[in-house]
């Protein structure tokens, strides 16, 4: 579209982005709350977050919620980029639509719905709640995330590239390895760190599907926030927040860069 | 050998994830939809077993739909149905009259700046839900920021009871599910091309006449995507209803979660959760439909 | 005995009998659903040659080449390259590289790796693919872009990477699917004679599929004009341009009038048509033709002849009409000449000389005329 910006069209984009970012501000400036007020003013102080360390409550499920996303970001990632492979390249399949309908159908699935049904499948089948029913459900729902972002990717991935590879002599599989999995890595990476940052932040699915001793951070928060908030729950919040802003824009800026320095090689080509 | 390397590595790619869905996926719903025709039960789990294989020609004539029957008798559980749809119905259209013009502004932007304000609507997706609901409890509360505000301004004298109704509940939907409404609506317009409008305006079209007859069209398929993104998964929202909505609000989210872990009764949970599903049967056949569309349009 | 065209050919395998094809495509068909892209055709393609494959979009062309490189199966039909058939063998196991009309460069690799990729997959020693990769950087002339990656190269330059990657590995035979299409003019002329000559340097035989005539006709050695699926002629440029077999292909190379009209006397090398609209016209031809039989009669714009006075010479054809329109394209004009009965026929001439003593305007009568021997006859 064209570059002529009214002044209501700046202003309404003004106006999104302070309803979008105004609470967290606010959320991060009452971390430094000297009282133990969370709405009222009295002063500059660091030491929620000091008493934040001291937590072991809040550290435990810290730890146990970096490992349960980790791992299921990982094999989400595998499994959702196999989906997407599946679904870009297999036109033909039995039980195609099935597959197409389960792939998509978590993206908009209220969460009740899913933690409720896998909690009873585990109960089911007598597996133990804990660290591995929360991580095999959070990889169950970030999967069709990846799927999908994987598979956007892969629909504008000109497939000469391949044809090329095996006109050259690469199998197949080499193909793959050498040819479309390093283009496409991109959106893989993206899509584990969509699948991270789900799992990091998911209460529903991780209250239905956890159990003893594997609480999780938002499990923690939440009952916090039941019974009664004081800025500690803020910094850590402003502390989630700083993590994962600094790894989005720091990934951001790369692909600036990557960008900007594409561009100016494309032009110096041109110049010959 | 590599015939059979080939054929191997086609069957895995497609029959891993597939298993795996129709192992986490397909099965515990046909579990949950199981455990909504028995009983309830005191003991661990919750209920009896229909099916475990002893006479089970015996057990299938005691499923019961008791549960479903109790579902009706009770107002609470349709009020919840009602109330929820019309609830998530209502803030999907505020989504829209917030969304869209920072949608269209942002498409609108110099193409310079356009992925920095990409990066910025998505950044607070990035960052937690349960945290962001939970700032909005400070601002929304009697003594919370907002009224705090107000009252310096002198713009009311008694602060404004927002927490626990349902206005509480229509903000925070809207500010958690902004960025899926946005999203698509920009890519939507972002695709437009504006020579477009120019073509309409030389044939006599005003500013915005143009916009309704051009640009709002065009830009419906965004707008339908952005609606279901919000309005099915807001229907059987629970953290927000919770933590913003108080005991006032009826949402059948809340509803679930309390017969589930206040009552412990798994059965009538179960058959909530059914009952919910066929609800949003249809919203959801009709996004993948228009999910379809679009990747075929795509190609 | 006269030729046609009007260059001398040493090289023309598909004359000897005895001569045996290196591509023999035979009866071969491809469909896809219900619709049929290549209808029962066969082709041979011999050592050496610059074959070219012609015809419109949807004509079956890159079918075929796809077939040949081994991305497509035929439905029906044989495919044998150097007698071997390769029905069921997999494109890289086949001994034919492709050159993409896209180039398919790997955006993640070097130039070098880029047309090293071919020889890794044949488990070349490593100082062997060094020597190779370098050499064939000196072939298309891009000593010192070897560590350059895709996106920092012009249009042009990638061209010649795709080039250099698909005969890398010194296929018997090269495929290339439109090959000019992103050239702009100047670097197309330039890179015509490129491809010929590196053709001749390697001895390979090369297939190109194009829509563009001009590529055709001036690389090619022998020219297959393909239309909905199947092989319409197979000759070489001269014979293509001078000697069509049907209306159809004489309508697609170049530009033709044609007349249509019935045999009235045939015999002793000689023909009368009468064709419609009152022309009588006088042919030259080692054929006889039944009277009354229906016959058209086509010829090439450059071979008519414009006069304001009516040609006297015996046996020549003269028409008379009127200049409807003129294109001035600098080395020739092209005039329009409205004939009696409303038809519209063209006359190129070259500008030889920079000013004429006459000339010609719009709505000028003038003669058309053409000799006996200068346009083709064609039965459909």
């Amino acid at each position: 579209m064209n570059t002529s910006w009214s002044r209501f069209n700046v202003s309404s984009v003004i106006f999104g982005f302070a309803f979008l970012y105004l609470p967290i501000l606010l959320l991060v400036i009452f971390s430094f709350n000297e009282s133990k007020l969370v709405t009222v003013w009295g002063g500059f102080s660091t030491k929620w977050y000091a008493s934040l360390f001291k937590n072991q409550g809040l550290m435990d499920a810290a730890w146990v919620t970096i490992r349960v996303a980790l791992l299921s970001a990982t094999m989400a990632t595998v499994l959702g980029t196999l989906g997407a492979l599946a679904l870009t390249r297999y036109t033909r399949f039995r039980g195609r639509i099935l597959f197409s309908g389960m792939i998509y159908a978590p993206l908009v699935m209220p969460e009740v719905i899913t933690g409720l049904s896998l909690l009873l499948l585990f109960v089911a089948v007598g597996f133990d709640r804990g660290f591995w029913t929360v991580t095999l459900a959070h990889t169950t729902l970030t999967m069709c995330f990846v799927a999908v972002v994987v598979q956007s990717r892969l629909i504008t991935f000109d497939r000469s590239l391949e044809e090329a590879a095996m006109d050259l002599g690469a199998t197949p599989f080499k193909t793959f390895l050498y040819i479309t999995l390093p283009v496409i890595l991109p959106a893989v990476i993206s899509g584990w760190m969509l699948a991270f940052t789900l799992s990091l932040d998911d209460l529903v699915i991780a209250s239905f599907t956890s159990g003893p001793g594997a609480t999780t951070l938002p499990m923690k928060i939440y009952s916090q926030v039941r019974l009664g908030v004081t800025p500690e729950i803020n910094a850590v919040c402003t502390l989630m927040i700083a993590f994962v802003a600094v790894g989005v824009i720091l990934t951001a800026l790369l692909n600036r860069r990557r960008e900007v320095q594409r561009v100016q090689d494309e032009q110096a080509a041109l110049r010959g | 050998m590599n015939r059979l390397f080939l054929a191997v590595f086609n069957r895995l790619t497609i029959g891993v994830p597939y298993l795996w869905l129709i192992i986490f996926f397909l099965v515990p719903f046909a579990i949950v939809f199981k455990i909504s025709l028995s009983e309830t039960a005191i003991q661990m789990p919750p209920y009896n077993p229909v099916f475990d294989g002893v006479d089970t020609a015996e057990k299938l004539k005691s499923l019961s739909i008791a549960n479903y029957t109790f579902l009706t008798e009770d107002p609470l559980y349709y009020r919840s149905y009602l109330s929820s749809i019309s609830t998530a119905g209502i803030a999907t259209f505020l989504a829209l009259l917030i969304g869209f013009p920072l949608a269209y502004g942002m498409a609108r932007a110099p193409s310079t700046l356009r992925p920095t304000l990409l990066m910025l609507v998505i950044l607070p997706f990035w960052t937690s839900f349960l945290i962001r609901v939970y700032a909005w409890i400070g601002i929304l509360k009697p003594e919370g920021l907002l009224n705090q505000l107000l009252i310096g301004l002198n713009i009311i004298d008694t602060p404004l009871q927002i927490m626990n109704t349902y206005y509480a509940v229509y903000i925070g939907i809207v500010y958690s599910y902004l960025p899926f409404m946005v999203l698509p609506i920009y890519s939507a317009l972002e695709k437009m091309d504006y020579s477009l409008i120019e073509a309409a305006q030389d044939l006599g079209c005003t500013p915005t006449k143009a916009f309704w007859k051009i640009t709002f069209p065009l830009a419906m398929p965004g707008i339908i995507a952005g609606c279901f993104l919000v309005f099915i998964p807001a229907t059987g929202e629970f953290v927000i209803p919770d933590l913003l909505g108080g005991s006032s609000t009826l949402m059948i989210g809340k509803t679930l979660w309390n017969e589930f872990f206040s009552n412990r009764d798994w059965p009538v949970s179960s058959a909530v959760a059914v009952i919910l599903l066929m609800l949003l049967v249809i919203p959801i056949m009709l996004f993948q439909n228009a999910q379809a569309k679009a990747q075929e349009a795509g190609k | 005995m006269k030729s046609l065209g009007n260059i001398r050919r040493s090289f023309a395998p598909w004359t000897d009998p005895a001569a045996k094809p290196y591509i023999a495509i035979e009866n071969v068909t491809k469909v896809f659903g219900d619709f049929t892209a290549v209808d029962d055709l066969s082709l041979h393609i011999f050592q050496r040659e610059f074959f070219a494959l012609l015809g419109a979009s949807g004509c079956g062309k890159s079918t075929l080449l796809r077939m040949l490189a081994g991305f497509e199966n035929p439905t029906k039909g044989k495919i044998s390259l150097d007698g071997q058939d390769m029905a069921g063998i997999p494109p890289y196991k086949r001994p034919v590289n492709m050159m993409f009309q896209s180039y398919a460069l790997f955006p993640h690799m070097s130039v070098e790796n880029n047309i090293a990729f071919g020889l890794k997959q044949d488990g070349m020693a490593k100082s062997e693919i060094d020597d190779r990769v370098q050499s064939m950087l000196k072939l298309v002339k891009l000593d010192t872009f070897g560590k350059r990656k895709p996106h920092q190269l012009s249009g042009g330059q990638r061209q010649r990477v795709a080039l250099a990657r698909s005969i890398a590995k010194r296929p018997k035979v090269l495929l290339l699917d439109e090959p000019l299409g992103a050239l702009d003019k100047k670097l197309r002329e330039e890179t015509q004679f490129e491809l010929m000559d590196l053709q001749m340097e390697l001895g390979l035989t090369f297939v190109v599929v194009t829509h563009d005539q001009e590529d055709a006709m001036t690389m090619a050695d022998r020219i297959a004009i393909l239309d909905k699926g199947r092989v319409m002629q197979v000759a070489t440029p001269a014979d293509v341009y001078e000697a069509p077999n049907s209306r159809f292909v004489a309508d697609f190379i170049g530009n033709v009038s044609t007349f249509e009209g019935k045999v009235e006397k045939s015999g002793g090398g000689k023909l009368e048509i009468s064709a419609n609209d009152g022309f009588a016209i006088n042919a030259d031809t080692n054929e006889t033709y039944e009277k009354g039989s229906s016959i058209w009669f086509a010829i090439r714009p450059e071979k008519l002849k414009l006069s304001k006075k009516k040609p006297t010479q015996s046996g020549t054809n003269a028409m008379e009409g009127e200049i409807w329109d003129i294109a001035y394209l600098g080395d020739m004009t092209v005039f329009h000449v409205k004939l009696p009965g409303d038809k519209v026929i063209k006359i190129s001439q070259m500008n030889a000389s920079r000013a004429v003593d006459e000339p010609l305007g719009w709505d000028d009568k003038v003669w058309v005329s053409f000799a006996p021997d200068a346009g083709i006859l064609l039965k459909g």
